[in-house]
């Protein structure tokens, strides 16, 4: 495969590779720096992605591991600094302003999930992937991706109608 | 789309039963303007999936500065190691040339004589020195012995 070749096929999912990214890290620059390391491994190893039947599904899940081990050594180095953003909710005039927004409400809640359910609900919600290619990418089977998907949409249904009868002063 | 039949595929999409096509219907009912209101309180969240969908890597892939460096270093590496084996093994016999050595069985005799007698010198002052010790032990065996008597 040469330069080309490679760069035609991974712009097909580079995007669903950042966007992935951007759900765990949260972080645009380091969702950013974490696909492009990962598409310089898939260049390194570029000669052997013959022999696998679907790169996309390759790439979205040496993402996925990359992320994770991302997070797992900077839980292990500093305080956690993904979630503590969203815990409080109502302080300050202009979290209350920004809560209004129930759009970005949504993505709050979405980031409180279970890193598991994160990445299925953005495969799935987002990008669109049948549960057959989420089971594999999640080296899950198919009814384990679906529990833990109809999980996670039932916690974000659960706070939507929350916030949807209390207005803001929910939490 | 009747009401009825959002309905249902949302109750299927918690559930996560819905196909890709069901809930693309869903995105679709809830990104048109008519949306029930009891239903309202869902709209959120397919717009924000709609909206996340549009993000975009912009960013260069680094191909190739990430790959010279590697060739580089391992060349550097591979005529570092060379140059070290070389050296070596060119110096080696060098040092065996400094040494010298004797024709005449006799005066090599003669030498190796002289030689092993300088280090018998060497050693015997280590051992005079270790000597007084020997004093000490006898003094010592005296004072034990005229204790238990």
């Amino acid at each position: 495969m040469n330069q080309s070749e490679f760069i035609k096929t991974t712009n097909t999912f580079k995007d669903r590779m950042f966007r992935l990214a951007k759900r765990l890290l949260v972080s645009t620059e380091e969702a950013e720096d974490a696909t492009q390391e990962v598409l310089v491994r898939l260049w390194n190893n570029r000669n052997k992605l013959e022999n696998y039947s679907s790169v996309e599904a390759l790439a979205i899940t040496i993402t996925k591991n990359y992320c994770l081990d991302q997070l797992k050594s900077k839980r292990a180095t500093e305080m956690r600094i993904v979630h503590s953003n969203y815990t409080d909710g109502g302080t300050g005039l202009q979290k209350q302003a920004e809560d209004r927004d129930s759009i970005t409400w949504v993505e709050k809640i979405m980031n409180t999930l279970p890193e598991q359910q994160k990445i299925i609900m953005q495969m799935r919600d987002v990008e669109q992937y049948e549960f057959e290619e989420i089971a594999k990418m999640m080296d899950m089977n198919e009814t384990a991706v679906r529990v833990a998907l109809s999980r996670a949409r039932k916690v974000i249904r659960e706070e939507l109608t929350k916030k949807h009868s209390y207005g803001i002063e929910s939490n | 789309m009747e009401l009825r039949v959002i309905e249902k595929l949302l109750e299927k999409y918690f559930n996560a039963t819905a196909s890709i096509a069901e809930e693309r219907a869903l995105k679709e009912y809830f990104s048109s303007p008519g949306v029930a209101p009891h239903l309202e309180q869902y709209r959120p969240l397919f717009q924000y999936f709609d909206r996340e969908a549009g993000q975009t890597f912009e960013k260069s892939i680094p191909l190739k500065r990430k790959k010279r460096p590697v060739a580089w270093l391992s060349a550097a590496a591979g005529f570092v190691l060379l140059s070290g084996l070389f050296t070596i093994y060119n110096r080696e016999p060098e040092y065996a040339g400094d040494l010298g050595t004797y024709n005449d069985p006799d005066i090599a005799f003669q030498e190796t004589q002289k030689a092993l007698n300088m280090l018998s010198d060497k050693v015997n002052v280590g051992i005079s020195g270790v000597a007084y010790l020997g004093e000490y032990e006898n003094s010592k065996n005296k004072i034990f012995k005229d204790d238990k008597k």
